[in-house]
């Protein structure tokens, strides 16, 4: 029983890492990547790892794809703020 | 050009994935009963009262590589603040307030406090229950950004004095470091976990030495992570180049 | 199932550096990095997982009742996820400083501007 939910965590992470390389837009990565960081928190969970799953929860479902989104925001501002005066 | 190179990665590649698939089967088989390093921790894990052995792992039996860690941690902060300070050429300007949606704003107000409160029992309880000072510093850290979308940046910036922060993470490098000395001083050696009595398992002040660690692992991740935050959020939302520059 | 979980993680591993090396954008290269960072995590616990055993936190389990599994390749882990989330910032940080310096984030435009 156990060992099923293994091979789906295993496979919805490789399916997930997948997206997330072919997604080419960073926003939109990022997102993916958030998506990625929930899954495998939920590996680490079912592989008795509850300590690194929070800590995955934590950092990669939510630190990592918000400081992504900050600097996309930065350099698509910036490309504006460059036209914006002609 | 551009055809090379996907040539040549195409080569390495799949040299690199015929190397890592034979060494697939050269691995420890997945689900096995021998774990010598692992059952020796667990031993040394309960011999000290801590009932979480992965804490006692990263804070007693290998405090001095969390030290390193920590100090990469540190060098990553002090580098991105670094980098990403405000330049001669650039200003601040002022982000208007923007009309956030009124679920949104009462959700994220009332998750906010819940979400400290988890973060600050997850470091306290690191020593007993899955987590510690790395998980729930991260936590707290971002449940204090929750203001940024309940309210909006200006309320965030009160109740986020940087150099507070910048200090708070300073002082809990310290605080590691001369616990760690503390050791030398009693005449041990450097960070182990010898000094403070064991206590009873499976209560808060258990595992001598260990509680102290994670606390300032959790105080040095906390802050690290406000100013992380805080820098970035600098460049996305006030600092602006000179128009025409 | 025997070697599934290490054949996922070099394969995450692989794909991770597939975006690395075709990537246009230097905020996507981070992205693809933390894949491989990933995949790093997947193989050490991989390694330290053992059929039936449960978490290494004695809080409401009776020591030696039941097999745990390895706590110290979770103890390596862990330390990994958060500061290499710090890592992460920093090259983001260096990537907006580039974005600055140079006004764009592809990687073959920077090269012909240098060249």
């Amino acid at each position: 029983m156990s060992d099923a939910v293994i091979v789906v965590a295993l496979l919805l992470v490789a399916a997930c890492a997948t997206a997330a390389v072919a997604q080419r837009d960073p926003a939109r990565q990022a997102l993916v990547l958030s998506v990625l960081g929930l899954f495998l928190a939920v590996l680490f969970t079912v592989l008795q790892a509850p300590d690194v799953g929070l800590s995955q929860l934590a950092v990669g479902s939510a630190l990592t794809p918000l400081l992504i989104m900050l600097s996309v925001r930065r350099t698509r501002r910036r490309g504006r703020t460059k036209e914006g005066p002609e | 050009m551009n055809r090379l190179r996907l040539w040549l990665l195409a080569v390495g590649g799949a040299g690199l994935t015929a190397l890592l698939v034979a060494a697939c089967p050269g691995l420890p088989r997945f689900g096995g009963r021998s774990h010598p390093y692992g059952e020796r921790a667990v031993r040394a894990s309960l011999d000290r009262h801590t009932a979480n052995t992965v804490a006692s792992v990263n804070f007693d039996q290998r405090a001095y590589d969390t030290l390193g860690e920590m100090s990469i941690l540190f060098a990553a902060v002090l580098g991105c603040v670094v980098l990403l300070r405000q330049a001669r050429d650039e200003h601040r300007a002022r982000p208007e307030p923007a009309a956030v949606a009124r679920p949104v704003r009462r959700y994220a107000l009332i998750v906010l406090p819940v979400a400290l409160v988890t973060g600050l029992y997850v470091v306290a309880h690191g020593q007993l229950s899955p987590g510690g000072g790395f998980q729930g510093g991260v936590v707290a850290a971002t449940a204090l950004h929750l203001l940024y979308l309940g309210a909006d940046y200006g309320a965030l910036e009160r109740v986020r004095p940087l150099a507070v922060y910048e200090t708070s993470d300073a002082l809990a490098v310290c605080a590691y470091l001369v616990l760690g000395l503390a050791g030398v001083l009693a005449g041990t050696a450097f960070l182990a976990n010898t000094l403070l009595p064991y206590g009873t398992f499976n209560t808060l002040s258990s595992g001598g030495a260990v509680p102290l660690l994670n606390a300032a692992i959790g105080m040095e991740v906390a802050s690290a992570v406000v100013v992380l935050l805080a820098t970035f959020l600098d460049q996305a939302v006030e600092i602006e180049e000179k128009q025409g520059s | 199932m025997q070697i599934l979980p290490y054949l996922v993680a070099a394969y995450v591993f692989l794909v991770g550096c597939y975006g690395l090396a075709t990537s246009r954008n230097l905020i996507h290269t981070v992205g693809c990095l933390s894949v491989c960072q990933a995949a790093t995590y997947v193989l050490l616990l991989a390694v330290g997982y053992r059929d039936g055993a449960t978490a290494p936190v004695f809080s409401d389990v009776e020591p030696g009742s039941r097999p745990v599994v390895d706590p110290v390749v979770q103890a390596l882990t862990l330390t990994d996820v958060v500061v290499g989330a710090t890592v992460t910032a920093l090259l983001l940080a260096l990537v907006l400083q580039v974005a600055k310096r140079h006004g764009t984030v592809d990687p073959d435009e920077l090269r012909e501007l240098r060249g």
